[in-house]
C-alpha cells in the first residue's frame, strides 16, 4: 500500500490509476445514495454469496447427518430452524443449499452470458448468411420455454449438478445473444469499427477490443437477470427431482416430496428453504432492476 | 395488412422446421441405445432380436432423413407416435390430461389481466407515492416467489385454516370433473393453481403496464390533452391506457405459452393430472417419444400464441403493417 502511494505521487501513470479508482469508488457510492433497493439486493446476494462460500465454517451440524434422535423437530435452540423427517438440520441444509444455488445459477448465467456475447457479438459483426443463420437458430431455440428445454435436457443426459448446469445455460444462450446482437449492430455503424478495419486489425481484435466492451452494459444486465432465472430454474427443477440430487443439499430438493404431510405437523419444514430462494431471488432482482436504471435508461421498459 | 399477415404466417414455418429438426436430434443425442433402456427397464436380457424388432417397431431402422420427414409429417397431422410407456398414442395421452391444464392456464391469465392492468396504470399515475411503492415490491415478491413455493404455502395456509376453524382440514379436490358438470367442485380444485400461477403472470404484466403508461403520459398528445383542460380521468382511460396496452397485449400473448412451463412444476405441488405432470413423468420414465411430443406441442403452441399476438398487435397498431 505504502509503495503504491508512493508511485502514485510521482509517476502520471500511477495518478490516473488512483484517479480512475477514487471516480469509481464515487460511482459507486452515488449508486448505493441513489438505488436503495438495488444496494439492499446487493446485500442479500453478498450475503448468500458469503454463506454458500463459507459453509463449512458458518453451518452449526454437517448437512447429510441425520440425527434419528431429533426427526422433524420444531425450531430450538439446538436446531435454530428445526430438522427434516431424516433428522437433519434445516440451518445447515440451508447454508449448504445456498453454496449449490450460487454455483449453478453464476455458472449457468456466466456460461450461457458468455456464449450468447460471442454469438451476438459475433452474428452482428459479420452480418450476412452468418448472422440470418444465426438468428434462426435463436429464434428455434427461444420457442422452448426455458423450463421445458431445460427438462428436455436432463431427459437426456440425466440428473445432477453438472447436467443442471448445461440444462439451463442452454436456453440462456439466445436470450443473450439477442439482446447483445441489437446493441452490437449499432455499434458497428460506427466510424471507429470501420477505422479499425481499414488499419487491418483482426475480426478478433476488432470484435475483442472495439466491439465487446461496448456492448458491456446490456451484457451485464442480462448475465445479472439470469442468475435468478437461473437460481429459479434449478429450484424448479430440483423440486421435481430432475435436479440436484440427494445427498448434495440444495433448496428445491428440501421442499421435495409430502408437502401436506407435513404441513399440519411441520411446516418449517416446507416454509424456510423457500424464504431462502425468495430471499436469493429477490435480492438478484432488486440488484438488477437497480443496475439497469443505472447503466441504461433506454432498456427500463423491458 | 394481407401481404403482412401472409409474411407473418409464413415465417412459421422456417421456426417449426427449425423446432422439429432440434428435437429430432435432441433425443438421438441420448446416450447409449433407446431400445436398450427400454428393455432394460422391463428387465429383459438384451436378445438381439428383441432389439432388432424394436428398432423396427421404432423405425430406427430406416435412413434418418426418411425418419426425420416421418416426424415431421407425424407432427404436422399432430400424431406423435405412440408412448413408449403406456403403449398408448402420445395425442390420446396429452388429450386426455389437456382439460385441465388449459383451464388452470385461462384462470391463471384472467387472474394476471385482472390484477396486472388496474395495479400498473395506477402504480404509474401515482408514480413515486407510497401506492406505486406498495404495488411494486408486491409485482418484485411475484417475479421472485417460486411458484410452486407459492403453491405448497397455499396449501399449507388452506390446510391449517380449515383445521382451526372448522375443526377438520379440507383440501382440494385433485379428480377432474368439466367445469358444466359441477362448477364448485371444478373452481375449488383449480383455483388455488390457477392464482398461484396468475400471480408471478400478474408481477411481470403489472410491471410492464407501468413502464408503457409511464411512456405513453410523456407523449405531446396527452400533453396536448391535459393543455385544452381535459378531465384527468378521460385523458388516463381514453388516451394514455389504450395506447399502454399495446405491449402488455404481446407480453399476455407470449406468457401464456410460457404457462406451460409454469404449470410442469405447479400440477406436480397439486397433484394435478394434467400436461405438465405428464411430461415429468416422460422425462422420469425415460419415455423418449412422449416427451418428444410434448415438447413439439409446447413449441406449437408458443408459435401459434406469437402469430396471433403479432396479428393483433398489426391489427390495433396501424404503423407495424406499414412499416
Amino acid at each position: 500500500m505504502v509503495s503504491n502511494i508512493k508511485t502514485a505521487g510521482f509517476s502520471p501513470a500511477g495518478a490516473d490509476e488512483m484517479a480512475a479508482r477514487a471516480t469509481r469508488t464515487r460511482r459507486v457510492l452515488k449508486f448505493c445514495r441513489r438505488e436503495l433497493l438495488g444496494t439492499f439486493g446487493l446485500l442479500l446476494v453478498l450475503l448468500i454469496a458469503i454463506t454458500g462460500i463459507f459453509a463449512e465454517l458458518l453451518a452449526p451440524y454437517s448437512p447429510t447427518a441425520n440425527d434419528f434422535g431429533a426427526m422433524m423437530e420444531a425450531p430450538s435452540a439446538a436446531h435454530p430452524l428445526g430438522t427434516d423427517q431424516f433428522g437433519r438440520d434445516l440451518l445447515s441444509r440451508i447454508i449448504f443449499g445456498a453454496r449449490t444455488a450460487m454455483i449453478v445459477g453464476l455458472t449457468s448465467a456466466l456460461l450461457g452470458g458468455v456464449a450468447g456475447l460471442v454469438l451476438g457479438v459475433g452474428s452482428a459483426y459479420f452480418g450476412g448468411m452468418a448472422d440470418l443463420i444465426t438468428q434462426r437458430v435463436c429464434d428455434v431455440v427461444m420457442a422452448f420455454p426455458l423450463i421445458i428445454m431445460a427438462l428436455a435436457v436432463v431427459a437426456i443426459f440425466g440428473t445432477g449438478v453438472q447436467n443442471v448446469i448445461i440444462a439451463i445455460t442452454i436456453p440462456l444462450i439466445p436470450r443473450c445473444a439477442r439482446v447483445v446482437r441489437a446493441s452490437a449492430l449499432s455499434i458497428r455503424e460506427l466510424p471507429y469499427v470501420d477505422a479499425a478495419r481499414a488499419l487491418g486489425y483482426s475480426h478478433t481484435r476488432i470484435i475483442l477490443l472495439h466491439m465487446v466492451p461496448n456492448v458491456m452494459a446490456p451484457f451485464l444486465i442480462m448475465v445479472t437477470a439470469f442468475v435468478g432465472q437461473a437460481v429459479l430454474a434449478e429450484a424448479s427443477l430440483s423440486y421435481l427431482g430432475l435436479g440436484v440430487q440427494e445427498p448434495v443439499p440444495a433448496w428445491g430438493l428440501m421442499l421435495q416430496g409430502g408437502t401436506e404431510e407435513y404441513a399440519t405437523t411441520a411446516p418449517w419444514i416446507a416454509i424456510f428453504p423457500g424464504v431462502a430462494i425468495v430471499l436469493a431471488v429477490l435480492g438478484i432482482s432488486l440488484f438488477g432492476d437497480a443496475l439497469r436504471d443505472t447503466l441504461d435508461p433506454k432498456l427500463r421498459k423491458q | 395488412m394481407l401481404s403482412y399477415v401472409i409474411k407473418r404466417v409464413l415465417l412459421v414455418i422456417p421456426t417449426l422446421l427449425g423446432a422439429a429438426a432440434l428435437v429430432f436430434v435432441l433425443m438421438r443425442l441420448i446416450p447409449g441405445d433407446v431400445c436398450v433402456v427400454r428393455l432394460g427397464s422391463s428387465g429383459g436380457t438384451f436378445d438381439p432380436k428383441a432389439i432388432a424388432l424394436c428398432h423396427a417397431e421404432l423405425g430406427m431402422d430406416r435412413p434418418v432423413l426418411i425418419q426425420f420427414l416421418d416426424f415431421v409429417w407425424g407432427c404436422m397431422r399432430l400424431d406423435f407416435g405412440t408412448s413408449m410407456w403406456s403403449g398408448r398414442p402420445v395425442t390420446t395421452e396429452i388429450l386426455a390430461r389437456l382439460p385441465i391444464s388449459l383451464e388452470i392456464a385461462i384462470l391463471a391469465t384472467l387472474v394476471a389481466i385482472v390484477i396486472a392492468i388496474p395495479l400498473g396504470a395506477i402504480s404509474a399515475v401515482m408514480q413515486n407515492t407510497w401506492i406505486d411503492h406498495v404495488v411494486r415490491i408486491f409485482a418484485v415478491g411475484g417475479i421472485a416467489t417460486p411458484s410452486f413455493w407459492l403453491g405448497i404455502m397455499s396449501i399449507l395456509f388452506v390446510l391449517n385454516f380449515t383445521s382451526a376453524v372448522f375443526g377438520k382440514p379440507w383440501m382440494p379436490p385433485i379428480e377432474y370433473v368439466p367445469i358444466w358438470e359441477d362448477p364448485i367442485h371444478n373452481l375449488s380444485m383449480a383455483m388455488l393453481p390457477a392464482i398461484t400461477v396468475g400471480y408471478r403472470y400478474a408481477a411481470v404484466s403489472m410491471r410492464m403496464t407501468r413502464s408503457a403508461m409511464l411512456e405513453v403520459m410523456q407523449e405531446d398528445y396527452i400533453r396536448t390533452a391535459r393543455a385544452k383542460g381535459l378531465i384527468r380521468k378521460l385523458i388516463i382511460n381514453r388516451h394514455a391506457l389504450k395506447n399502454a396496452l399495446l405491449p402488455v397485449v404481446t407480453l399476455i400473448g407470449i406468457e401464456f405459452a410460457f404457462l406451460i412451463g409454469g404449470l410442469v412444476v405447479t400440477e406436480q405441488v397439486f397433484n394435478l393430472n394434467g400436461v405438465g405432470r405428464l411430461f415429468v413423468q416422460a422425462v422420469q420414465n425415460q419415455d423418449y417419444t412422449l416427451t418428444q411430443g410434448l415438447v413439439m406441442l409446447t413449441v406449437i403452441i408458443f408459435v401459434v400464441c406469437n402469430l396471433i399476438v403479432d396479428l393483433l398487435y398489426a391489427w390495433l397498431d396501424p404503423r407495424i403493417r406499414y412499416s
